[in-house]
């Protein structure tokens, strides 16, 4: 019964997670900023409308953010909320959810190569190139907290992390730079950016419009919350349910403070970060597995 | 046991007969895979071993077969990718009617499937050694079927020197495992020099299976071979190569843990430089054959995983990791046979296998883009297709001894589990080019604009294939039953039910995914249904006249990647810049040769030949001179044995 209230808190908070995101962003310029729901206005408004597609975009050009928004919902239910255990846990669920975000990842790409446009190969060609380095820096964070944990499942893992001492805060960095770089936040990617051309995930849904942009726009807020969820998990483990919705917001903050005070890195910067990243995490298995 | 030899002697007067009539050549194959595969699941079913000896004149040589769960369980892919290949083949190889004797070519895909079924059959070291080598010559008249193109005799001429020198590994190994005893028969053998026995396996099966440095003849063979040819040795023949690595290690016992270490070094090796490398490629069939490599890799990952399980004591581990070691072989079966048979449908219909001048064929051949579309998401291990099952299978096992294990079994772990997820990656990458930039956007060529629909004999093949793939991801509980007398041919598989039991609910995750995808799509119908729904031009920045060559190619799409692996793989480009205020012409060219043949066997190679052309002097071209050297020979051999 929690179980599937923690799915309907994802399902219905998630883009709130991007307004904090965006209200901080504000205040840092010194301006008032959108309101707190504008994306849900904007979902609601990309519902009610018609579409627009591209006269060389076939079958797969609509099947990539069905299958996106299918994937992450999925995803969600893997991910445990406040000590909550998530209605799906197995060991070895860790590698589910991290294919389910390759497999949105994986069609979103194909969506965005069925345009044809050159703007969009030069994103999708971006994307995969920051998500092959991402993925192991995951699966590494992941193995240490395991280790530590003595257990395959997510739900295991984060019930028996404790917040302390070095392996941890390494890991819980390595998981917020996998964090930015997957929901192709700043320093990676500039969500607010102005040209096409510096663009990574904004550029490959350019052609997107209608109900299918809404799918899109609500699974990318869906794939925050869920590499949310978990890093907060590992921060603050416990089974306050109003405390690790507080933190989600905290988290929001945070990503809203560092998209402020960071400019973005050149894109050849990039794979530096992430596999940095990964050195971090490779180190906090190392102190875990003396 | 009958129904396998009758299938080997169908297969063989098949392809006599297909020597004198073309036309019966594949319907003789399909008997006889069906006879083969009626024989291989009733042993499977029965879990009953049966064997026949026979004599044989042939000095440490007899007829000895055998078929237990490990051969018969090789046999499924082997029968199954034939047949489908051979029907698929009937229709491709159409255009050489008349101009290619097309009697031979079946004669020897029949005489290949029928070496392959003796290889996992084979009892006896030299009965082996002469199926193999009759596996290797059968394939090699195969590859150079258009043996007018030098770059299919140069490709022909690389495989034939890789697999022999593979082999004279193996006959190292045998004389090693049989000398003590004094006979060639596998239940004979003595396992004296265990560690030396692995390294010669490792070596000679490796070069035929594709362990990477050993892979340099796939590149070549696999694209210049006919595309079902090219599917059937990619998809299973190298898969000979690692039954022969299994079937050594039942004979060798207890690993010791050096050995879970090399096989982990050589699956991360073949696994990221085989990705690495396709993802450079712009031929189709040469990115897919560095797939095989890669696939190679993870198979061997597993393998390894086995080992250190066997060596550490945790049977969980070498259970999980010998089933996903086998489930990927009957995996990588599937989706390369499909890709291959894809690719050979891209081919035959624009001529081109460069993708940088295909694109837009998914509108004009609709269900060889959606088979392709499967076989990718499957090899890249996405869910809920099969490749995803085997990886995780060994995911599974590499967790488990990584999170309980001491050191020296859970550092090689780790780096299986980092090495899956940056192979996993990548191959997502190379998967979305080549799907995206043959299959999606506008065709770059006339070739691929007048493309269409293959006829049914190669569509259903690929049909099936693709069936094959979502039914073992939506169905992988059910293979454990398979998989659980077969891995127990190697380790205890007693602990196999209960730690694969997860599978149930990946299975039943891919099942809700597709559920969830169904609900979505269905939700969205009705939100479009009384809208404006327009058509318009892609949107390219208000650019007014684009034209299909300004898409991104595959090259640059792969350019982030191969510039991040660029020590590794040594691209050589050729770059004109269009020059002066109104430039006209501007080029490039890229080209990614294989490292290892570039840097290690050409150098080897050429220091043979040179050391061997000091020699020249003795070869003069006279007759009369031959048959004096023969006629000395023969006198110094009489006198040593006289003496």
């Amino acid at each position: 019964m929690m179980a599937s209230v923690h799915i309907l808190l994802a399902l219905a908070l998630a883009p709130l997670l991007l307004g904090v995101i965006n209200r901080t962003k504000a205040f840092f310029a010194g301006r008032n900023g959108q309101p707190l729901f504008q994306l849900y206005y904007d979902l609601a408004k990309l519902l009610r409308k018609g579409a627009v597609y591209s006269r060389t975009t076939s079958w797969v050009f609509r099947a990539g953010p069905i299958v996106g928004l299918a994937a992450v919902v999925l995803a969600t239910a893997i991910v445990p909320l406040a000590g909550v255990g998530a209605p799906l846990a197995f060991a070895g669920d860790l590698v589910l959810f991290a294919y389910l975000l390759g497999l949105m990842r994986f069609f979103t790409v194909i969506a965005a190569l069925d345009t044809g446009s050159a703007f969009e190969g030069m994103g999708a060609s971006r994307e995969v190139q920051f998500s092959a380095l991402a993925e192991p820096v995951l699966f590494l964070a992941l193995a240490a907290l395991a280790r530590q944990a003595g257990s395959l499942s997510l739900t295991g893992i984060l019930s028996a992390v404790t917040p302390a001492g070095p392996a941890w805060a390494l890991v819980a960095v390595a998981l917020l730079v996998v964090l930015l770089a997957e929901n192709a936040r700043i320093p990676v990617d500039d969500p607010n950016t102005h040209l096409e051309l510096t663009m990574i995930h904004e550029v490959m849904v350019l052609d997107h419009s209608g109900p299918d942009f809404a799918f899109i726009l609500y699974g990318a807020a869906l794939k925050l919350w869920v590499l949310g969820a978990l890093l907060v998990g590992v921060v603050l483990p416990g089974g306050n349910i109003f405390l690790s919705l507080l933190a989600m917001v905290a988290l929001a903050v945070v990503v809203g403070v560092i998209e402020s005070t960071m400019a973005r890195l050149r894109l050849l910067r990039v794979p530096q970060l992430l596999v940095g990243a990964g050195a971090l995490a490779a180190l906090a298995l190392i102190l875990v597995m003396r | 046991m009958q129904l396998l030899l009758l299938a080997v002697v169908a297969l063989l007067f098949g392809g006599l007969a297909a020597l004198w009539r073309e036309r019966v050549g594949p319907v003789t194959t399909v008997a006889g895979c069906v006879i083969g595969l009626v024989g291989a699941v009733h042993v499977l079913w029965t879990g009953a071993t049966v064997s026949l000896k026979l004599p044989w004149a042939v000095p440490f040589g007899s007829f000895y077969v055998e078929a237990d769960a490990l051969s018969a369980f090789f046999l499924l892919p082997i029968l199954g990718l034939s047949a489908l290949a051979a029907i698929y083949g009937s229709e491709y190889l159409t255009p050489w009617r008349g101009k290619k004797s097309l009697g031979a070519s079946w004669f020897f895909f029949n005489l290949l499937v029928a070496s392959m079924v003796m290889v996992v059959l084979a009892r006896n070291g030299v009965l082996f050694l002469v199926v193999w080598e009759v596996m290797a010559l059968a394939s090699f008249f195969l590859v150079t079927f258009e043996d007018e193109r030098d770059d299919v005799r140069a490709a022909g001429w690389t495989y034939l020197v890789a697999t022999h020198l593979g082999t004279a590994f193996l006959l190292a190994m045998f004389v090693l495992l049989g000398c003590e005893k004094g006979s060639l028969d596998f239940d004979r053998f003595t396992t004296g020099k265990a560690g030396l026995v692995f390294v010669l396996a490792l070596i000679g099966f490796g070069t035929k299976a594709g362990f990477w440095p050993l892979h340099v003849w796939l590149p070549e063979a696999h694209p210049a071979a006919p595309s079902h040819v090219s599917a059937l040795m990619s998809g299973v023949m190298i898969k000979t190569g690692i039954y022969g690595l299994l079937r050594v290690l039942t004979f060798l016992g207890p690993p010791p843990v050096w050995w879970g270490w090399v096989l982990v070094g050589v699956g991360l090796s073949s696994g990221i430089l085989g990705v690495v490398f396709a993802l450079a490629q712009h031929d189709l069939k040469r990115l897919l054959a560095y797939h095989s490599v890669e696939n190679i890799g993870i198979i061997v990952l597993g393998i390894g995983v086995g080992l250190l399980g066997m060596s550490a004591g945790l049977p969980v581990l070498a259970a999980l990791g010998f089933a996903g070691a086998l489930l990927h072989v009957v995996n990588h079966a599937l989706f390369k046979g499909l890709l291959f048979l894809g690719a050979g449908a891209v081919l035959h219909e624009t001529g081109t296998r460069d993708i940088e001048h295909l694109g837009g064929l998914l509108k004009r051949m609709p269900a060889t883009a959606a088979t392709f579309l499967i076989g990718a998401i499957a090899i890249s291990g996405l869910p809920p297709l099969n490749g995803f099952i085997s990886e995780f299978l060994i995911y599974l096992g590499a967790f488990k001894g990584g999170v309980t294990a001491n050191a020296a079994i859970a550092v090689p772990l780790l780096a299986v589990i980092t090495g899956l997820a940056l192979i996993g990656g990548l191959a997502a990458a190379c998967f979305t080019k080549a799907f995206g930039v043959v299959f999606l956007g506008e065709p770059r060529s006339e070739h691929a604009d007048h493309a269409h629909e293959p006829g049914p004999a190669m569509r259903a093949p690929m049909l099936l294939l693709a069936a094959g793939c979502v039914a073992i991801g939506m169905l992988s509980p059910l293979t454990l039953g398979v998989l659980a007398p077969v891995v127990s041919a190697l380790t205890p598989a007693e602990t196999l039910w209960d730690a694969a039991r997860p599978l149930v609910f990946v299975s039943g995750a891919g099942i809700v995914a597709m559920v969830l995808i169904g609900i979505v799509a269905v939700v969205r119908r009705p939100l479009l249904a009384r809208r404006h729904v327009g058509e318009t031009g892609t949107w390219d920045c208000g650019y007014a006249a684009p034209t299909a060559r300004m898409q991104y190619t595959g090259s640059s799409f792969a350019q982030p990647l191969t510039e991040l692996f660029r020590p590794l793989l040594g691209t050589r480009k050729k770059f004109t810049p269009p020059t002066g205020y109104f430039p006209e012409t501007g080029a490039l060219t890229t080209d990614t040769p294989d490292v290892s043949r570039e840097k290690v066997y050409r150098p080897t190679f050429a220091l043979v030949e040179a050391g061997l052309g000091r020699l020249r002097w003795l070869q003069h071209g006279n007759v009369q001179l031959y048959v004096l050297y023969i006629a000395l020979t023969l006198l110094v051999l009489l006198v040593w044995k006289l003496s």
